[in-house]
């Protein structure tokens, strides 16, 4: 006789586990299924973790999580092919609790978050694939894993199996993502002693640095670099959307290749040891792509139900958050033994009257436009990059005179219509 | 039928490093798993089992995180777990490792009599080979080591058949119960364990010992204090040099190999055929 669980989560990361975590703290008898050999083992992200929501879940987790950083500067570039216009800001406050963020290294962190879940009474199984939902008379009952007697029940399965969401497909609740709603990211995480990275990027030991870095470090494409600081290593990644890529007939590893040659970026790099490759797709195609994420018996969290903000590369926090509004109807529907659509549905209207669906909803054209025009990222930051090469470079021409040239610079590779039109645009895009 | 198999954690040696200034293994750099050649003896305890009915336990020594092998075996199919974790432990060579665990076996044997001991052929970070005998030595039962397959279990005569690798061949031996196997990698595939497997290891919740557990323990004998064995020195093996690739058309490169094997001919034992 098969088992019979309050809830099933499936996927290990950051939405599943945190969801697992609060059911299980709630006494409902949780089981968490992880495709991976250990959780974290197939979890990519840039490696930027949020405080916020975090801290939540489980108060002061930096003083025993397994975390790399606290970030104290985030640095923004505009790069072209031999300069980078750069702004950024370093605050020391940010390198004392409660913190705002912090690197990590995902095969860690996502371990010691399962472990939590799995102290709070959660029963953790790893190395299983879940096939397929379980529908009886049009409600889910539970999963299908590759498994021998691979069966298993629950009153309700909260998929937070990942970006494709091959489950919540199956269900209906969204058609295979377009190559526009899906950007393809690429990283290594590169050793390189401690003493280095303090030295080159001017920290201390416990104190982290995040670049992010437009431009020419997606040759022009919609996407954005990144360098973040680890203790003892570099995450250096580049992605772009899927349609981007295709379009410019790009390979992902060729772009990482050119970012890690570039040469401001290679001093940086320089001498380290690459010791992980990994790639990932993320959900990047914002409001309007966000999926059903309530049905009879079933609740979508996290990357699943397309909830990243790629323009503040925020994910994981998203996903824990969704994680915990998931739990927090579950654990309501236990007590009310109602687990229908329209009681699960309350988590819908939580997500959607939280942050996560209100940041998406602001920056619903963002990704489209900046897809859509690509000169914001193909012509403008290398013309930004001029005007400043131009403005700082001290050749006896009186400053108003160089305000006059580089303002014609840039009407005249444009015209004055169409920059005002851009600007415009990327204003109402963002707003 | 009372099976009980003898497993270690070890780091993954497949990917672990060793530090170049100390000279010693970087246990970070490396997952700990279940020492492949115990899951193979696991696995054929269960294929045992599954005949002759009965218990499958598992037995480790080692820190307190080495409940995940016997967690691990509990997927692939054994019944219950014992560890043996105290600081007395600690530090203890092959001689040290094998009294503990035949201690513990003591202990076993006095709740449920056991009938059959399997171990790994060796573990993967020592690559001994030395505990299994060791073990079968102090309880005073035959071991059989390199098996490759059990043959037949006869529970009323108490005897097992088994076949033994040897280098050219293999050889069928017969042996009285209770004894000690040694097992070879191919002496079964390890399945993919169903899925109530899954469940009842990520629930089940292994037999802690310290050595106070233990009866009539002579502490002289275990861990550091037990253990005769010195390290001298771990080094990696010098990387062989690369060969040498022969351009050319196919003549130009057999008169190449040739003027090679000419000119080492001392290393061969040439014989002339006239």
């Amino acid at each position: 006789m098969p088992e019979k669980f309050d809830v099933i989560v499936v996927g290990a990361g950051p939405a599943g586990t945190s969801c697992a975590y609060t059911c299980a703290k709630n006494g409902l008898n949780v089981l968490l299924i992880e495709r991976g050999e250990y959780p974290g083992a197939k979890n990519v992200m840039g490696g930027v973790l949020y405080r916020q929501q975090m801290e939540e879940l489980i108060p002061d987790f930096w003083k025993e999580a397994p975390l790399e950083r606290p970030v104290i500067e985030q640095r923004f570039w505009m790069m072209d092919k031999e300069s980078v216009l750069s702004f950024g800001y370093k605050g020391l406050e940010w390198g004392v609790e409660p913190y705002n963020n912090f690197t990590v290294l995902r095969a860690q962190f996502d371990q010691w978050f399962a472990k939590k879940a799995v102290e709070a009474g959660a029963l953790l199984i790893t190395e299983t694939v879940v096939t397929e939902c379980i529908v009886e008379d049009g409600k889910v009952v539970g999963v299908r894993t590759d498994r021998p007697d691979g069966e298993v029940f629950a009153d309700v399965v909260v998929l937070a199996d990942g970006v494709n969401s091959l489950l919540s497909k199956q269900l209906g609740f969204h058609k295979e993502f377009r190559p526009d709603e899906v950007a393809l990211t690429v990283m290594e995480v590169v050793n390189l002693p401690k003493d280095k990275i303090n030295d080159r990027f001017n920290l201390e030991d416990n104190q982290g640095c995040t670049i992010e870095i437009f431009g020419d470090s997606t040759k022009g494409n919609l996407g954005t670099a990144f360098l973040y600081t680890n203790k003892e290593s570099l995450n250096i990644g580049v992605g772009t959307t899927l349609s981007s890529m295709i379009k410019a007939k790009m390979k992902p590893y060729e772009l990482l290749d050119y970012l890690k040659n570039h040469p401001m970026v290679k001093p940086f790099i320089a001498g380290g040891e690459s010791a992980e490759y990994l790639a990932h797709l993320i959900p990047e195609g914002g409001y309007r792509s966000v999926p059903k994420v309530a049905g009879n018996g079933v609740i979508v969290v996290g990357d699943a139900a397309q909830l990243v903000n790629a323009i503040h590369r925020e994910g994981s926090n998203m996903a824990m958050h969704s994680g915990l509004l998931a739990a927090e109807t579950v654990i309501e529907a236990h007590r009310l033994g109602n687990f229908s659509q329209s009681m699960l549905n309350n988590y819908r209207e939580a997500l959607y009257n939280s942050f996560i669906i209100k940041d998406l909803e602001k920056y619903k054209d963002a990704a489209h436009t900046f897809e859509k025009y690509p000169q914001y990222f193909k012509e403008y930051v290398p013309m930004m990059n001029q005007a400043a090469s131009k403005f700082f470079t001290v050749d006896g021409t009186p400053k108003r005179d160089k305000q006059k040239q580089i303002i014609k610079n840039m009407t005249s590779q444009r015209g004055t219509l169409r920059v005002l039109q851009d600007l415009y645009r990327a204003w109402k895009a963002v707003k | 039928m009372h099976i009980v198999v003898c497993v270690k954690q070890v780091p993954d040696t497949k990917i672990i490093k060793i530090n170049p200034k100390t000279n010693t293994l970087d246990r970070r750099s490396a997952p700990a798993i279940l020492n492949p050649y115990d899951a193979h003896a696991v696995q054929e305890a269960v294929k045992i089992k599954e005949k002759t009915g009965g218990t499958i336990s598992v037995l480790s020594m080692g820190p307190p995180q080495a409940t995940a092998v016997i967690k691990k075996s509990v997927e692939i199919g054994a019944d219950q777990g014992y560890l043996i974790s105290d600081r007395a432990f600690a530090g203890a060579d092959t001689l040290a490792t094998s009294y503990a665990l035949s201690k513990a076996l003591e202990r076993i044997a006095k709740e449920l009599p056991i009938d059959m001991i399997i171990c790994g052929k060796h573990a993967i970070d020592g690559d001994t080979g030395q505990v299994g005998p060791g073990i079968a030595r102090r309880l005073d039962i035959p071991p059989v080591t390199n098996v490759i397959e059990v043959t037949e279990v006869n529970e009323r005569e108490k005897t097992v058949l088994i076949k033994r690798k040897l280098t050219n061949g293999y050889e069928l031996v017969q042996s009285e119960m209770p004894c000690l196997l040694t097992v070879e990698k191919e002496i079964n595939d390890i399945e993919y364990s169903p899925m109530p497997n899954m469940i009842s290891a990520a629930r089940y919740e292994p037999i802690i010992w310290a050595v106070d557990d233990l009866e009539n323990v002579d502490r002289s004998q275990l861990g550091l204090k037990g253990s005769p064995t010195v390290v001298g020195k771990m080094f990696t093996p010098p990387r062989p040099e690369g060969g040498k690739k022969l351009d050319g058309s196919a003549d130009e490169q057999v008169s190449q190999l040739m003027d090679i094997l000419m000119e080492k001919k001392d290393l061969f034992t040439l014989q002339s055929t006239k």
